[in-house]
């Protein structure tokens, strides 16, 4: 067990990383469970969390029960570790945990996500966090709980490809573009949290521990490294990840997930790099985009 | 027809607490055969298709199934894992109100591929060519194949969920009450594609209703419930032409004629 905080630190009398001893001991026995059944979701016991559902908790709770005074925390939220949601839960770490943070993947031990897989490849001993909003992929084609319970149980998919059926009969293609079902370990369809299927592929037999927490509906879910995952489609349909006609603006990366930025009500964008961490540090390297010489060529 | 029952009801009984569902009921069918349950509302029918499905669990009793290998399976014996794949591959079931059948946020195309998708299907062209077959089948036209069943009416919703349990060439369907809440002209509509297909694909039936013409269309064979009892017997038309028990009688009497 970690020691209790000592209050003369300056610090509220929280326990160490928020969450009291046993709650931790539970949240990690689900961990534990969801690791030995790759992509199968264990209930447990969602604590409050002083954030809103939505903001995360899930993720939070996961987080607070696997960190130690020694990792090294990274937050992103969308890609980026500059948005709201990545700073408030970055400074909440910092107060309650009191642990070194980061902003640079290679450097942190511990990375909590949201929407994003890292651009740098994750190796092993690292773990990412995954805030999930609504863990269950088949909740929108089949309501009931106890349904698509026993529908996980006797491995009754086809349920997942008739949606995937409707967006090829209505789009020509499947038009699914986030939380796109995967396969684990070729026994549990999973749903990835609203990540792009871009970064399905960076699932597939990941050197680090992938672990999935959703508050609200109070499940975790996990691959462990190494696991086999594979995105689902259709024979004459296979999966395909999206295509960006251009390099990142500032960093000229390409292969990469961008993000689409208005400059000006007349029309200007620039298609930028979701991982703010990676396209700096292409920048740093002497790496430049387009809009990146210009401004410079402007200076 | 072959000489092995396809499947065998041995003393089924169901009791919801002190009151009686369907008691002590016993029928083989055979196959390619159609038996017709009738009786007023509340004689036990549809108690006694739900326990014959598995859908509900009898009190008392057995059925016994003969699987395509040739084996005969006590239903309630198997697993659940079984029996749902029995359920979705070998079997269908029609419901009175189309909408407890069916998806109704899904396309029409891919409720009748939905079980084609479940038994292991993965090639959507195939899937489609199959599902368009299956809408022409039953008389609904190839271009509403991507319109979900809100845009259907009664009758055609109630012919796509026949498309989509007879899809996988299961060979005994359960319906119930299929005409219900129809007119008669796409009542008799219904029935004359149901006794077309039936008789195409060689299907067993067994057709809970408690309309006397539309067992007298459809059926060789009929039972008649009254509390939870069978009461009468045998093969469609001597039943209805010379029914012996006095309830069956009033039943047959009781027909409008127009």
């Amino acid at each position: 067990m970690s020691p209790e905080v000592p209050s003369d630190q300056g610090l509220a009398a929280y326990n160490f990383a928020y969450l009291d001893e046993q709650t931790k001991r539970m949240i990690r026995r689900a961990i534990l469970k969801a690791i030995a059944i790759p992509g199968y979701q264990v209930p447990f016991a969602s604590r409050e969390m002083p954030m809103p559902y939505g903001w995360g908790t899930g993720g939070v709770q996961v987080t607070a029960s696997i960190i130690g005074p020694d990792d090294v925390l990274k937050v992103i939220d969308q890609g980026a570790d500059d948005t709201t949601n990545a700073v408030s839960i970055r400074a909440f770490f910092q107060k309650v945990a009191n642990v070194a943070v980061t902003t640079h993947t290679k450097e942190a031990t511990i990375i909590q996500t949201r929407h994003r897989i890292p651009e740098q490849a994750l190796s092993e001993g690292q773990v990412l966090v995954y805030q999930v909003p609504i863990p269950e992929p088949l909740r929108f084609l089949e309501p009931r709980e106890t349904e698509t319970r026993k529908m996980h149980a006797l491995e009754e998919y086809g349920l997942m490809h008739v949606k995937l059926y409707e967006d090829i009969a209505h789009n020509g293609r499947i038009s699914k573009t986030y939380a796109y079902p995967v396969k684990v370990a070729g026994r549990y369809v999973m749903d990835p949290s609203p990540t792009p299927k871009f970064d399905n592929p960076k699932m597939h037999m990941s050197d680090a521990l992938q672990l999935f927490g959703a508050g609200r509906e109070k499940r975790i879910y996990a691959i462990p490294p190494y696991t086999e995952v594979v995105s689902l489609d259709f024979e004459d349909h296979p999966f395909e990840i999206q295509r960006f006609d251009k390099p990142c603006a500032l960093c000229g990366a390409e292969n990469v997930y961008l993000d689409e930025v208005i400059l000006d009500d007349k029309g200007g964008r620039m298609f930028v790099c979701s991982d703010t961490d990676h396209c700096e540090d292409r920048r740093e390297h002497g790496h430049a985009g387009e809009m990146l010489a210009r401004q410079e060529a402007a200076e | 027809m072959t000489d092995a029952p396809l499947l065998k009801v041995n003393a089924v009984s169901k009791f919801y607490g002190q009151r009686i569902g369907c008691k002590e009921v016993s029928f083989d069918l055979w196959p390619g055969e159609v038996l017709a349950i009738v009786g007023e509302s509340g004689s036990g029918k549809t108690t006694l298709l739900n326990c014959i499905s598995t859908r509900l669990l009898p009190t008392t009793g057995s059925v016994e199934y003969t699987m395509r290998d040739g084996s005969v399976r006590d239903l309630y014996h198997m697993s659940e894992a079984e029996r749902r794949f029995l359920m979705r591959t070998d079997w269908g079931f029609v419901h009175q109100n189309p909408a407890d059948g069916l998806r109704m946020t899904v396309s029409a195309g891919a409720n009748v591929g939905e079980r084609l998708m479940a038994v292991g299907n993965r090639h959507y062209g195939n899937i489609r060519a199959t599902a368009s077959d299956w809408l022409t089948r039953v008389e609904i036209s190839k271009d509403r194949i991507d319109d979900a069943p809100r845009a259907f009416s009664g009758g055609m919703r109630q012919r796509l969920q026949i498309a989509r349990n007879l899809v996988t060439g299961p060979r005994l369907v359960f319906m119930d009450e299929p005409t219900g809440g129809l007119d008669v002209s796409v009542q008799a509509r219904l029935l004359d594609l149901v006794r077309g297909l039936v008789n195409d694909l060689g299907l067993s039936a067994i057709i809970v209703t408690h309309d006397l013409a539309v067992a007298r269309l459809l059926s060789h064979r009929m039972m008649v419930m009254k509390d939870g009892h069978v009461i009468e017997h045998g093969l469609t038309d001597r039943v209805l032409d010379d029914p012996r028990e006095p309830y069956t009688q009033l039943l047959v009497s009781s027909i409008l004629q127009v």
